[in-house]
């Protein structure tokens, strides 16, 4: 009776992560799709004005679309090449002390909290970038993903690494047999070999930065026009969230527009998490033995 | 003429080298940076008071008691909540599950619950926590928040404490006629006990600097008492940081830095007391 009451919980623990997935897609299209009673799909995607308070509200979401391909494209190509080439540094180049020295920093990295990224990008960043552009105000695009690159640094790094470190010897080996030098072999076997890894890396630095609120939520500027240059004010779909929903009312429509944004936010990522979990499946399989 | 080549390949070789290094460099300054220079600019701002008083004039004086306290039980909510049933899953995944199509769903599932951004948690908990349960704007609301983004980290690092547990113990407890939930319970978990525990820190932690989700949940900039239920609204040290950045005019710098302070100090130590608990676990074995 003991066991198998105890069992029966475990049975629920062990489904509550679907539970608690399947709920939030419950809740956003409960609570977003009713925003299409009133605002056509095409108007709400590809609409370029975000009103909420006009009468009648005018929900289009593509300046916060837009300002979040934006961001994350920029920080995506910042972070990137820094990152593996740190990861490339880490796995074949630094002697074992340096490397076991770094990587507790980056991983401390990983844990400072979004909204420090924020107020440090507000505090010494955006200065920077004012005076370096000439800008009225600092905060803008530009600004938020240099923030956002620094914090989808380690988890490329730690992905591109161990992608790095699971190209088998003998390639390294044979590399060196036919006289390659050291970094001959990084840039022409190993790095080729762990293309795959580097790719899935890539791609979680990229859900990373669109889903991250509290740095753009306070350094990219919250204009609500379509940004044409990065330097420009913007706001992403998630600070765009982080705006609207406590002015909502409950049930209204913006209340349904911003889920609605979140059901959006919700399939961008998941489509980029699943990408990523592939790829890692895949180089995952290539060097399996 | 052999040579020379040999020597520009060399000279390729070093200067590749160099700009890795100098990539390696580019990450980490910034952190040792972020570190140095918040604890120099808001060193100044830390006090007795300053950790053990009510915030005065619209938070620009005063301390940030309520922000600590309400932080810690944020802290401690979302453990109380993930950690059990974070290990319990775990534990049917790894000692019950059969390897079949629900066993398959529940994995996607971790790992896409994991990709979710936490902004998309607050709405979430703002639907089913705040006003379907009825629980308000409230810790309680905040903390199932917290604790439904921290599950699939709690699960993941459990599942993997749980297999490193060698097959042999098993076998062992099961061969002279324990029942299995008796030798999980017995067996199985103390020797995973270590591990889940650096997972559970690790979480805390992460729901100790998260932001967005409490900001959609309703937590408040000022109150006047500190939460003396799981009902009431409460501060948090990440968003009193986030409003006195960026929306308290006339905030004195060395405040914010002293908040952004303590918010790093709280976070990182929680990441250290991980970092130990697993290099001394791994020292043992």
């Amino acid at each position: 009776m003991g066991e198998r009451f105890i069992e029966g919980w475990i049975f629920l623990a062990g489904m509550l992560a679907i539970v608690v997935l399947l709920g939030i897609i419950f809740i956003l299209l409960k609570e977003g799709l009713p925003v299409f009673s009133h605002t056509k799909p095409w108007d709400f995607l590809f609409g370029t004005r975000w009103y909420p308070l006009a009468d009648p509200p005018v929900f289009g979401i593509t300046p916060f679309f837009v300002s979040t391909l934006m961001i994350t494209l920029i920080s995506t190509a910042v972070a990137v090449p820094i990152g593996v080439a740190c990861a490339a540094y880490l796995s074949e180049v630094a002697p074992r002390k340096v490397s076991e020295t770094v990587k507790p920093i980056i991983e401390i990295l990983a844990g400072i909290p979004s909204v420090m990224m924020g107020f440090i990008g507000l505090a010494l960043l955006s200065p920077f970038v004012q005076s370096l552009f000439n800008l009225p105000i600092g905060l803008c695009g530009l600004t938020a993903a240099i923030m956002l690159s620094l914090m989808s640094l380690p988890i490329i790094v730690s992905v591109s690494e161990d992608a790095l470190h699971a190209v088998p010897k003998e390639f390294k080996e044979a590399s060196y047999a036919l006289g390659a030098t050291r970094w001959e072999t990084v840039w022409h076997v190993c790095i080729p070999s762990a293309l795959s890894g580097i790719a899935a890396a890539i791609m979680l630095g990229v859900g990373r930065a669109i889903g991250e609120t509290m740095t753009v939520l306070m350094v990219a500027g919250n204009a609500l026009a379509v940004p044409v240059s990065p330097t420009d004010p913007m706001t992403t779909m998630t600070a765009a969230i982080a705006n609207g929903i406590g002015n909502a009312v409950r049930g209204g429509p913006q209340y349904q527009a911003i889920f609605a944004i979140g059901l959006v936010l919700f399939i961008l990522t998941l489509a980029v998490n699943i990408i990523a979990e592939r790829v890692l499946e895949r180089q995952k399989r290539k060097f399996a033995r | 003429m052999a040579t020379a080549i040999l020597n520009s390949r060399k000279i390729t070789q070093q200067t590749a080298f160099i700009f890795l290094a100098l990539a390696t460099v580019v990450t980490v300054t910034p952190v040792l940076f972020i570190i140095i220079y918040t604890t120099v600019k808001g060193g100044g701002a830390i006090s007795w008071d300053f950790i053990s008083q009510f915030p005065s004039q619209a938070g620009r004086a005063g301390g940030i008691l309520p922000a600590i306290i309400g932080t810690f039980y944020l802290m401690l909510g979302t453990l109380v909540f993930a950690l059990p049933i974070g290990v319990l899953a775990g534990i049917y995944l790894t000692e019950y599950a059969r390897d079949n199509w629900l066993t398959r769903l529940i994995n996607l599932a971790i790992i896409n619950l994991a990709g979710v951004p936490s902004i998309v948690f607050g709405l979430f908990g703002l639907s089913v926590f705040v006003l379907a349960f009825q629980f308000g704007l409230s810790l309680l609301a905040a903390s199932l928040t917290l604790a439904a983004q921290a599950l699939a980290m709690v699960i993941t690092t459990s599942r993997e404490a749980l297999l490193a547990v060698p097959r042999e113990f098993r076998e062992g407890s099961l061969a002279i006629g324990v029942t299995k939930w008796q030798t999980v319970r017995h067996i199985v978990l103390p020797q995973a006990f270590p591990g889940i525990i650096t997972g559970a820190v690790l979480a805390i932690s992460r729901a100790a600097g998260e932001t967005a989700p409490i900001l959609v949940v309703g937590a408040a900039f000022l109150l006047p008492a500190v939460p003396l239920s799981p009902l009431d609204q409460f501060m948090a040290l990440p968003y009193h940081l986030y409003t006195a950045a960026a929306h308290v005019p006339n905030m004195p710098e060395e405040t914010i830095w002293g908040i952004a302070l303590v918010l790093l100090v709280v976070v990182l130590s929680f990441d250290i007391l991980a970092a130990i608990i697993r290099i001394k676990t791994r020292q043992r074995k």
